[in-house]
């Protein structure tokens, strides 16, 4: 009777599955239509076992749930399924006075009650009188992997894939079989792969040396961690001299194919550094573009720079509040927002303060501290000295697996990609356009571009309103990356000047490189030296670096650099 | 000015006649001073600290004070700086002449404060999770020691959650260092090997925490279970646990423990890349008790405010504050050393259903509590000890402070070392 009750429970899921099961289902089903009366009582079995695993749910102890969990599964009621995602998602509780189990939606203070086992409307009952069904990291594991065996059936091939992995992390017989019964009738390349690579795992356990040996080839050139772990863990020998693997043929075959496997290995670490090390290089970037301009081209220190990109981070924060319901669209909405704002204060600071003190670098420097020191308090004042939570939309949440061994998170990616578009606009902007043209100018020579009828003056304003709305850009960005507080712009000033320094001053490419390249040997660095060590280091080479070459990479040259 | 001049003297006759009524009404309250920072870096931590003193003061006058007399807060800020600590401890000791003190959070600020309460014999209740290694006559410690949250959460990763590989991550500073070396030494009496220990500091507020997640990632991927240990501190957990998102480490497969994770702090974050992680406490406000729930109600109801939080180091305060009113009590006398000598052994319920009692070291017993974060900043909670735990004051990991005891009964030392049969007076070494 079991075996009735099994294929009548796998036949929701697989309706369009595998015609061969949906054949046996129909035979079953006409077999069951015509023993009709043998069936009822069966059925009623099952129920009582479907209710006595329930009941065994209302417990506060988490081994008796996972067992509970298993009496469901070996129940195979029809509600099995439904029951077990109500307990993944957090939704099914008991009444306190009875101990029934029941599955409830919240309704602020009140649960609507269904019950498992009819499915039917079981009334509202005061939240209080119930207790959720909590799970724990052991039980949503195993959880997952017996819902992932019904999805296994399931018409999405990305479904029965997440399925597969989800059964591939935890291994065992009962899987094993699963997996070798789907294998046969899958058609999708990818999942079918992914079985195989499971089931290879399975098989180096096998008693028959040649099935090991078939295995082993299988599992060659996989990046699959626990093919490595368990090929390498098979030719390691042991104290006595004695290996895991008898046999010497399976022996150097798994050789063979662990080599392969490290240097595939070793490949995507270095590519897993070079990435790490250019997304940290884009955030340097970003941070220091914006004081590229001011710094680099006005020659003006200006030590608010950091609370130009909070303000930029707080205008994100700001526009995610106003958009609740669009998280995804509030991020690329804060960017211009966010350039108006920084740029704007830029200008009100190079209006009301800087202006004043062009050509005392001494002054600039401390009058610009001060605006930094009441930027920060007005933040503090606004929103709190704590930090404010920002939001990660879900397109950069989540990372681009290229293969096993090797991927990229989203967020990175997009910071990567960001940095490069903001730095090619304005290289347009600077080259192609009459502000550029007029910003080079002043310069390179004032008094000449002057008495050539350059307003200077607003010119100056300008280049101060774009290197401050670059800032806040980037205030956007980083949003997404670290904290979103009132101290956000002191931990990125001084990277910023050490990129500009390193890059040469006045270079917007010498920026580029220079960013990229601190990047790159600080996270080359970082996995021998850890990460306070790998910062030290990085800046003592700089400081050599600035002995040797005081003008940067990219040094200025001409009439203008002399100056 | 002619008018006002009379009005001026009335004012100024009614002022003294204010203050002497103050004066004797001084002469008929019990001070207690509140040395909570409301300033600077930690005032987020600490004002709510301060405010639940208040809240406690306030309740007690409500119930007619202690032994007859109201109660009077002298609340001061030390702005998050440490050598302030020491000055307004001494100006509550000596110029306020306060009875008891509720304070401090960080190690170092209680370090500053504690040669200030020995000298002038002042009571302090030091409510906050701590390093352990320190046991002073004047200090009574309300948060848990390294016995109560530390080894607890290594025992549970250990024995329910089969972890083999551990990552000890960390911020650089005194208290994760302490702690993680205590953790190793106990992981290694364990059993566990070198090449299943993994160590890692971060500056404070460390961001960048893609190489060192990937590096935990492929640690974690070598076959054996793998857990990771966190002191990491304040700001840095965000990006932190955002990384282990990003990179799909989910806490089924790599579960994080956190020392330093409470209510309070996950109140200001986005929680869903947090969720399913694990933190250790003696408390939780998701702790289904009447008396939690009352007290939940109480804050709020103080705090105007239906969704503010309550914490572990609050809950301290409450048994901290309930524990001074019956020594008090008991001893008939606000006098410090008459009270020191009646708080060992008393006992007051704490908030979770069981019994707080002071042991002779000035440590409590409590439970430990290991929950899991859930996606609205509360705790489930996963695992409990099964009675309490009596506080350990001198670890039995370190080789150090091994053979090290503090008993304020019967030795009369917060530093006896059971070898050499001395007492080295209150020289932490």
């Amino acid at each position: 009777m079991t075996n009735l009750s099994c294929t009548l429970y796998a036949v929701p899921g697989a309706s369009p599955g595998p015609p061969f099961l949906a054949r046996r289902a129909l035979w079953w089903l006409a077999f069951a239509l015509m023993l009709g009366m043998l069936v009822r009582p069966a059925a009623a079995a099952e129920s009582t076992a479907f209710e006595q695993a329930l009941g065994n749910l209302a417990t506060t102890n988490f081994k008796q749930k996972e067992r509970a969990v298993g009496e469901l599964l070996d129940a195979r009621h029809a509600n099995t399924r439904t029951v077990l995602n109500a307990l993944l998602e957090g939704n099914l509780y008991y009444r306190k006075d009875d101990k029934r189990v029941f599955i409830g939606a919240a309704q602020d203070t009140s649960l609507r009650l269904q019950d498992p086992l009819t499915m039917s409307d079981a009334g509202i009952a005061d939240a209080s009188d119930c207790t959720k069904i909590t799970t724990n990291n052991q039980l949503r594991k195993a959880l997952k992997s017996a819902l992932a065996s019904f999805d296994l059936a399931d018409p999405d091939a990305d479904v029965r894939l997440a399925a597969v992995n989800e059964l591939l992390r935890s291994l065992d017989a009962d899987r094993v079989s699963i997996l070798r019964a789907r294998q046969s009738s899958e058609n999708n390349d990818a999942v079918r792969t992914a079985i195989q690579t499971g089931l290879a795992i399975a098989d180096l356990d096998s008693a028959d040396a040649d099935v090991r040996l078939a295995a082993v080839d299988q599992l060659e050139g996989s990046l699959n961690p626990e093919a490595f772990n368990r090929l390498s863990a098979s030719v390691a020998r042991a104290d006595d001299g004695s290996y895991a693997e008898p046999d010497e043929n399976v022996r150097n075959a798994a050789r063979a194919a662990l080599n392969a496997i490290n240097n595939w290995r070793s490949f995507y670490s270095t590519l897993e550094t070079l990435f790490f090390g250019l997304s940290l290089g884009s955030v340097l970037v970003l941070a220091a573009i914006g004081l590229a301009i001011t710094f680099g081209v006005m020659g003006v220190i200006n030590m608010a720079h950091g609370e130009l990109m909070m303000l930029g981070a707080y205008t994100t924060y700001v526009i995610q509040l106003l958009m609740p319901q669009h998280i995804g669209a509030s991020v690329l909405v804060a960017i211009p927002v966010a350039f108006a704002v920084a740029g704007g204060v830029g200008v009100l600071i190079e209006r009301g303060v800087m202006r004043f003190l062009y050509g005392r670098p001494l002054e600039t420097l401390l009058a610009t501290f001060g605006v930094s020191l009441v930027l920060q308090q007005i933040v503090r004042d606004i929103f709190s000295a704590n930090n404010r939570p920002v939001e990660t939309p879900a397109w950069m949440a989540g990372s681009l697996q290229v293969n096993e061994a090797f991927s990229i998170t989203y967020n990175r990616l997009y910071v990567v990609l960001f940095m490069l578009i903001v730095f090619a606009i304005l290289q347009l902007v600077l080259k192609k356009t009459s502000l550029g043209l007029k910003v080079r100018a002043v310069a390179q020579n004032r008094a000449m571009a002057k008495s050539m009828g350059v307003r200077t003056e607003w010119v100056d304003a300008l280049t101060f309103g774009l290197g401050s709305g670059i800032a806040g850009v980037a205030g956007v960005a980083l949003s997404q990356l670290t904290n979103v507080g009132p101290n956000l712009g002191q931990s990125y000033i001084i990277d910023s000047f050490m990129v500009v320094v390193f890059g040469g001053v006045g270079n917007l490419w010498g920026t580029l490189i220079g960013g990229m390249s601190l990047g790159v040997v600080n996270q080359a660095l970082e996995p021998y030296a850890g990460a306070v060590l790998a910062k030290i280091l990085v800046l003592i080479a700089l400081i050599l670096f600035i002995q040797r070459r005081p003008r940067g990479l990219f040094p200025q040259k001409g009439r203008a650099a002399e100056s | 000015m002619r008018k006002t001049k009379p009005g001026g003297l009335k004012q100024l006759a009614a002022a003294i006649a204010l203050m002497s009524a103050m004066a004797a009404q001084a002469a008929d309250t019990i001070k207690v001073g509140v040395l909570h920072s409301l300033s600077g870096t930690m005032a987020i931590s600490e004002t709510t600290l301060k405010d639940t003193v208040l809240m406690l003061i306030d309740e007690q006058n409500k119930k007619g004070g202690v032994m007859g007399k109201k109660l009077e807060a002298v609340v001061v800020d030390p702005a998050s700086n440490w050598p302030l600590f020491a000055e307004k401890a001494e100006q509550l000791l000596v110029k306020d002449k306060v009875s008891v003190v509720f304070g401090c959070w960080t190690s170092v600020s209680r370090k500053s404060v504690l040669p200030v309460f020995e000298k002038n014999n002042g009571l302090l209740f030091y409510p906050v999770q701590y390093e352990g290694e320190e046991s002073s006559k004047n200090v009574f410690y309300t948060g848990a020691a390294p016995n109560q949250q530390a080894i607890p959460a290594v025992d549970y990763l250990m024995n329910e959650v089969g972890v083999k590989r551990w990552v000890l991550a960390g911020t650089d500073y005194v208290y994760p260092r302490t702690t993680n070396k205590i953790l190793e030494a106990y992981l290694k009496a364990k059993g566990v090997k070198d090449e299943d220990i993994m160590i890692n500091y971060t500056p404070f507020g460390h961001s960048n925490w893609q190489r060192i997640v990937a590096d935990i990632k492929k640690f974690g991927s070598a076959g054996k279970k793998t857990g990771v240990v966190s002191t990491i501190n304040g700001d840095a957990n965000v990006p932190f646990y955002k990384e282990l998102g990003n990179q799909k480490i989910s806490a089924e497969d790599i579960p994080v423990v956190a020392f330093s994770v409470g209510e309070e702090e996950l109140s200001g974050i986005d929680t869903k890349p947090l969720v399913g992680h694990l933190a250790a406490w003696n408390y939780f406000m998701s702790v289904d008790t009447p008396a939690n729930a009352e007290f939940i109600k109480k804050w709020r109801a103080f705090i105007k405010n239906n969704k503010r939080v309550t914490n572990d180091p609050m809950e301290a305060h409450v048994i901290g504050f309930n524990m001074w009113v019956k020594a008090v009590e008991k001893a008939k006398s606000t006098e410090v050393s008459k009270v020191i000598d009646a708080m060992v052994g008393i006992e007051v319920p704490n908030l979770s259903g069981g019994t707080a009692k002071m042991l002779p070291n000035h440590h409590l017993t409590k439970p430990v509590l290991i929950g899991e974060v859930r996606a609205d900043g509360q705790f489930d909670t996963v695992w409990q000890t099964d009675g309490l735990v009596p506080g350990d004051a001198w670890s039995d990991y370190l080789p150090g402070s091994k053979d090290i005891e503090a008993d304020w009964v019967k030795l009369k030392c917060g530093n006896y070392n059971t070898k050499t049969l001395k007492c080295s007076g209150q020289n932490y070494e």
